[in-house]
């Protein structure tokens, strides 16, 4: 009957393992790393002039609420302006600079400009380590009065070179967010 | 012939001198009765011999016996009888003795192998029961255990790539579906769809399907159906013999190597060990690579223990892991990404080969220690007990950047003590009764070094069941079979919720009373729930002229929604999409009728099985919109429960047009209704049809060649798609996220031979072909059908010796 007695102390020993797991102690929150909340491009007018600002801000992350989308003036036609990107995590106190990330893995990262209406052209004013755009850094002009839009999409892991569209890019996306503007 | 052969020398005895001349008083006799070890009725026509005598006698109409003129002395007589098992005794005597021998009636509880009936014991009457032996499971030692019950009519799969494959019975899987490997009911996180079973298919020796729920034993919950796998069975006589399997496979340029060796004695003991490794590369869709979907899995097993006829215990310890590559091309990053997959019909992604295993990647280990132990009392039964624990450790690795690059984004360890007690009585050959209790603790751990959110929380659940269930042979030709079980669930989690989530689920107004702690954005909450479910089970089965049998079984279930439907909340980033559970969802309640109409004629024979299951609060998982977020737009997957039906009917016939030519044929449909919302049931498999033309030929070397071709029907009814905002196109689009692929059909060819090597090894070859034509094709169950075709032609080559 030896085998039976095995089995009662296996079993005893289970009973342990029960007792020992149930805890009730509470589980630490989650860090999330590497979750960018806001994207704020900032363009300044080459001659002088407003400095105009584009944010999107979603601080519940994959959260119900949809980003909040912020444009601080109307643009002016005509005009050349000096556009950089900073990528903030607003979950942690202080708030975490992605934009450091991105520009220290500028070879795995890019920015691709969707435009339409009246901005007439972006093009890119920053280099990675092998020559290829980046986009945190770049240039807008805009055309005669009216509206439009400007998308910034980053893509992570795009084929590089690339010709400067989504799907010439690839590699998955990081940020995608479109912002209707005035020109006047 | 057993006992043909010893009546012939009971007769050479009886004209024979006597041999043994002593000058020992062997004048001792020794009497009594041979009776059934279970309801002690005497057995006629049992055959005793006393070793080293040459003494035997048969026993007489009552069972009743006599052997006169032993000397004193120890002997040992040896009892067999047709339908018994053969039993040793050791037998003192010094005076006139009287002796009862008793003798196990029930061959098939020893699972010995029974050449003329079938080799497995069936599970339950009155249900559709379908059993794949040792020789189908072999075929497929390289792929999974889905694949191989997808052979069995009314089993398809749901997969996601051709390594995650999750068996779907009768339109239903996940958690829907039990899986007990050697006894152990299997707790490896069955909830998620890109969860494959933790088990490895060379283990096991045979496996049966139970179509629905009515193996009460096992689970009340089991809506879906029970798969029992179970290793082959070990005799009681000296032996050592064991079996190794090689199997090349061209798909991902590798293979599989398996192994295993057993030593059995007379007295019962037994030690077996087995081991498997697989290794595949990217596997190939007819035009191009599916760039990371390689393959690693290891596992092993051990065991011992005695099979006695009175009692036995064995302890087993098993081994699983497991590491998949997950299409790279399937890992995309929001709805604009799924769009254009959806639109461009190749994945976006193809690399050269490589047996590299790259994220996005899962990593799980599975460990399962088992005791059990069984009695048998005279004439009364037999009592079972069993403790086993498991773990279940899941890494799900995500493309990441940076430092994260390689810490995985899910982390979940899940560990499960079951304890279970059965007792079986069956003194009476015309009545079994199984009863018997459960205990189960489960406690999972999410840990929060991933970085992102948990998907699953930390939660514990405690389970108690009582079931007791029986069946009544009325006569040969009628048994009736029944049963109940209770079940007590209780989950006890510790999650922490979005603020905003919480609002807008409704939560706050709801549940209040759960949350614990306000952490600005999150609150951590406590949610505990209760469920008590009940399930019933009733049948017949009728036999007729030996060759036609009728089952009717009605099965009522219910199962506690596991904590993926409660607790799901936030973006699966390898799926791209939002998974949301609800903390409102309560347990299913399922009404199953099927019934199954066998016969086998001399040449041929039909199985025709319809069966209707009406289920309420069903819970589903179906695409209902789209999110907003920084990085786009992601479809929102909800659980939701609803009333739903499913009908369907499995069909199958054979004939034999010679003693080398068989034809089979299969066919199953099933349809799914959500009655609630008046469309059609998402994931249903499409109608099948099947037909094997295969030729043998005993004399060369065993020779078998078959032919398969398998005909998918495209699945017409399917939710409806949805429409999203795409951010990139500026505009609403209709999302095809819901509409099924074309039909298809494939063809396969499997051939085999037998070579004898001398003693007792024998080496076995096989040769098959899958998708034979290399055929362009999509399955609707295949979560990767977004993204990539499945893969072209695969052959495999098999050498199994065994020894």
């Amino acid at each position: 009957m030896k085998p039976i007695k095995t089995i009662f102390a296996l079993m005893m020993t289970g009973t342990l393992f029960v007792a020992c797991s149930n805890d009730d102690d509470a589980p630490e929150p989650v860090n999330e790393e590497e979750t960018i909340t806001t994207m704020t491009v900032t363009l300044v007018p080459e001659g002088g002039g407003n400095t105009i600002t584009l944010q999107s801000r979603d601080l519940d992350g994959d959260g119900p609420n949809a980003p909040t989308i912020t444009v601080s003036g109307n643009l002016a036609a005509n005009t050349s302006y000096d556009g950089s990107i900073v990528l903030l995590n607003e979950t942690e106190t202080p708030a975490e600079d992605i934009t450091e990330e991105v520009a220290e893995e500028a070879e795995e990262h890019q920015f691709i400009f969707g435009i339409s209406g009246s901005i007439s052209a972006v093009d890119y004013a920053d280099q990675d380590g092998d020559g290829n755009p980046v986009g945190l850094l770049f240039e807008l002009s805009t055309a005669d009065a009216g509206s439009g839009t400007l998308t910034v999409t980053l893509r992570h892991e795009p084929v590089k070179p690339n010709d400067g569209t989504l799907a010439g890019a690839g590699g998955e996306t990081d940020i995608a967010q479109t912002f209707s503007v005035t020109v006047e | 012939m057993k006992f043909t052969r010893a009546l012939f020398l009971l007769f050479l005895l009886g004209i024979a001198p006597p041999l043994t001349l002593s000058g020992q008083e062997c004048n001792l006799e020794l009497r009594g009765v041979v009776r059934d070890f279970h309801d002690k009725s005497p057995l006629a026509g049992a055959t005793l011999l006393v070793l080293g005598t040459e003494k035997a006698v048969v026993s007489d109409i009552d069972g009743h016996y006599s052997i006169h003129g032993l000397c004193p002395g120890e002997y040992e007589v040896e009892v067999f009888h047709p339908e018994c098992q053969t039993t040793l005794y050791p037998i003192e005597i010094q005076e006139d003795k009287t002796f009862d021998f008793l003798l196990e009636h029930h061959l098939e509880e020893l699972e010995e192998v029974d050449v003329i009936g079938q080799a497995q014991a069936d599970q339950t009457n009155s249900a559709q029961e379908v059993v794949l032996e040792k020789v189908t499971l072999e075929q497929y030692s390289s792929a999974t255990i889905g694949d191989a019950l997808k052979e069995l009519n009314g089993v398809s799969t749901l997969t996601t790539g051709a390594n995650i494959v999750k068996p779907v019975i009768h339109g239903l899987n996940g958690s829907r579906v039990l899986m007990l490997n050697d006894g152990v009911r299997m707790q490896d996180m069955e909830w998620g769809d890109e969860h494959a079973p933790n088990v490895d298919i060379n283990a096991a020796g045979s496996v049966t399907v139970v179509k629905g729920a009515s193996a009460l034993r096992y689970g009340g919950d089991a809506i879906g159906g029970v798969v029992v796998m179970e290793p082959q069975s070990i005799r009681a006589v000296d032996s050592l013999f064991g079996q190794t399997l090689l199997s090349g496979v061209l798909q991902g340029r590798g293979g599989t190597l398996t192994s295993s060796l057993t030593r059995s004695f007379q007295s019962g003991w037994f030690v077996h060990g087995q081991g498997s490794y697989k290794i595949l590369g990217d596997l190939e869709a007819p035009d191009y690579v599916l760039s990371n979907t390689g393959t690693r899995e290891r596992a092993g097993n051990f065991k011992f223990g005695r099979r006695g006829f009175e009692w036995g215990f064995d302890a087993s310890y098993s081994y699983f892991d497991t590491d998949i590559a997950i299409l790279r091309a399937s890992h995309i990053g929001n709805v604009d990404d799924l769009i254009r997959s959806i639109n461009s019909g190749q994945p976006e992604v193809i690399l050269p080969f490589t047996y590299t295993l790259n994220a996005p990647r899962q990593e799980v280990t599975h460990h399962i220690g088992k005791v059990h132990f069984y009695k048998r009392f005279q004439g009364v039964g037999k009592w079972e007990l069993q403790y086993d624990i498991q773990n279940n450790r899941r890494f799900e690795y995500d493309i990441r950047v940076g430092d994260d690059r390689n810490t995985p984004s899910i982390d979940l360890e899940l560990t499960t003590h079951t304890l279970t007690s059965n007792f079986r009585w069956d003194a009476k050959n015309s009545i079994i009764l199984n009863t018997g209790v459960l205990a189960r603790y489960q406690d999972n751990f999410a840990n929060p070094d991933t970085g992102v959110r948990r998907l699953i929380p930390d939660y514990q659940r405690y389970d108690l069941g009582a079931y007791l269930t029986g069946e009544l042979r009325l006569n040969p030709r009628l048994t009736l079979d029944g049963g109940f079980r209770y079940d007590l669930s209780r989950v006890d989690a510790q999650k922490f919720y979005r603020t905003s989530r919480w609002e807008e689920r409704g939560y706050d107004q709801e549940f209040a009373r759960f949350v614990r702690e306000d952490l600005g954005t999150q609150l951590l909450t406590n949610p505990v729930f209760t469920y008590h479910n009940f399930s019933v089970s009733t049948g017949v089965e009728y036999v007729w002229n030996f060759e036609n049998s009728l089952r009717v079984n009605y099965t009522l279930s219910q199962r506690a929604p596991n904590p993926s439907e409660l607790f799901s909340e936030g973006l699966h980033h390898s799926a791209a999409r939002i998974e949301l559970g609800d903390l409102r969802i309560d347990s299913e309640t399922s009404h199953k009728i099927a019934a199954s109409l066998e016969g086998n004629m001399d040449h041929w024979g039909y199985t025709l099985a319809p069966y209707a299951n009406v289920i309420d609060d069903f819970i589903l998982l179906e695409p209902t919109g789209v999110e907003f977020t920084i990085r786009g737009a992601f479809p929102v997957w909800e659980y939701r429960q609803t009333n739903a039906y499913l009908l369907g009917l499995d069909a199958s016939g054979y004939f034999e047009w010679s003693r080398n030519f068989r034809s089979d044929l299969g066919f199953s449909l099933v349809k799914g209704k959500d009655t609630g919302q008046e469309q059609a049931l998402i994931n249903i498999p499409p109608a099948n049809l099947w037909s094997r033309l295969a030729f043998s030929q005993e004399a060369w070397h065993g020779f078998e060649v078959s032919l398969r071709a398998d005909w998918v029907l495209r699945q017409n009814e399917f939710p409806p798609n949805i429409t999203v905002f795409s951010p990139e196109q500026q505009e609403d689009v209709l999302l095809e996220i819901n509409t099924p692929p074309p039909g298809y059909v494939l063809f396969g060819l499997r051939s085999r031979m037998e070579f004898p090597l001398g003693g007792r090894s024998l080496l076995t070859t096989s040769f098959s072909v899958n998708n034979l034509f290399d055929v362009r094709y999509r399955d609707y169950l295949n979560r990767q059908r977004f993204f990539a075709d499945n893969i072209g032609r695969n052959i495999t080559l098999q050498l199994k010796l065994n020894y």
